[in-house]
């Protein structure tokens, strides 16, 4: 089923210097906390983090049901935030397709696309024979859905002892890590204007549409940066 | 509250979990060295970017009960790290809590 060498080994990339870690458990501490404030359970909040597994999703249910929006109106507007995993999943699972994989391993292992686990992957997919590659893949999932389980678990219980000033520090620490991870991976010139273009792009839109602008700038963006890096050989 | 917190938590999983499907389902023939794949590679970045320009400047949460020139700044003030730390995640993200809870608490 799952290579247990290969699944290790992709299970303890999150101890590395760079491992998204204390980004994501920042995160999930915060929305633990939130969670209990807005009157969910702990088996609840675990249920939600466990299973929706992406934080800017977590965070619009949150809104949705203190101003107490309809289900139709949550699941649209966290399918328009999320829907920037579906192009994170394409360029993702080629590198990990093998034949002897079974089919249906892909459409459980696609759960843990999200922005930490997919940049771990990202780094490292090359260094891990293409026969094994789901099942690291899979390991490097697990340890950071774990992170995210246990971090809820941690806000959740901590939540009376956070102050304002705490929970806005915590809300700040993941989008800085991975602003940092976005310039980091600048390396072409396809790559820095997609992130450059990106979230300029991102901005603007909002003026247009605050629920499109994420999706319309990112495709803008994206094929803009493609088309560029293209024309000037990467 | 309105409505069922379990539906809602289903809903939102739901939503979520569609956009992972449909990419797995869609890729299956992609070539990793094929110009779709290049292309859908730059839409990542670029959606993610947009993503995270949006968290700062428009934010949803706790976020948006800082001014928005703090948010800015602290940012900023990151980024400039992580350059001239070679690199470094730790001092930039650590620091970005301490530097956010700071401000905030104070201006």
């Amino acid at each position: 089923m799952i290579n247990t060498k290969f699944f290790l080994k992709g299970f303890f990339c999150i101890k590395s210097v760079n491992s998204p870690a204390i980004a994501l458990a920042a995160g999930f501490i915060a929305i633990g906390a939130l969670f209990k404030s807005i009157g969910l359970n702990i088996q609840e909040s675990i249920f939600s983090t466990f299973l929706t597994y992406a934080m800017p999703g977590s965070l619009i249910m949150a809104e949705s049901l203190i101003v107490g929006a309809s289900l139709l109106n949550i699941f649209f507007a966290v399918w328009l935030v999320n829907a920037r995993l579906y192009p994170m999943t394409v360029s993702l699972f080629p590198l990990l397709t093998h034949k002897s994989q079974p089919r249906l391993k892909y459409y459980l292992a696609c759960h843990f696309v999200a922005v930490s686990a997919w940049l771990i992957m990202k780094e490292n997919y090359k260094s891990v024979e293409r026969k094994y590659r789901l099942d690291y893949w899979i390991g490097i999932g697990v340890a950071n859905l774990s992170v995210a389980v246990i971090a809820t678990v941690f806000g959740f219980f901590i939540a009376d002892y956070l102050s304002k000033d705490m929970m806005i520090g915590l809300a700040i620490v993941n989008p800085v890590y991975f602003i940092c991870v976005m310039v980091g991976a600048m390396k072409t010139i396809q790559m820095s204007l997609a992130v450059i273009l990106g979230s300029l792009f991102g901005i603007l839109f909002y003026f247009i549409s605050p629920e499109w602008c994420i999706l319309f700038g990112g495709l803008t963006a994206g094929t803009l940066a493609f088309f560029i890096g293209e024309i000037n050989g990467n | 509250m309105a409505i069922n917190i379990l539906l809602a938590i289903l809903a939102t999983s739901f939503a979520t979990y569609i956009s992972r499907f449909l990419g797995v389902l869609t890729s299956k023939k992609i070539k990793e060295t094929s110009k779709v794949f290049k292309w859908f590679d730059c839409l990542a970045y670029s959606t993610l970017s947009a993503l995270l320009a949006k968290i700062v400047i428009f934010p949803a949460g706790a976020l948006a009960e800082v001014d928005y020139f703090i948010r800015f700044i602290v940012v900023l003030i990151c980024l400039v790290i992580f350059l001239i730390s070679k690199k470094n995640f730790v001092y930039p993200t650590v620091l970005s809590a301490l530097l956010l809870t700071l401000l905030s608490s104070n201006f």
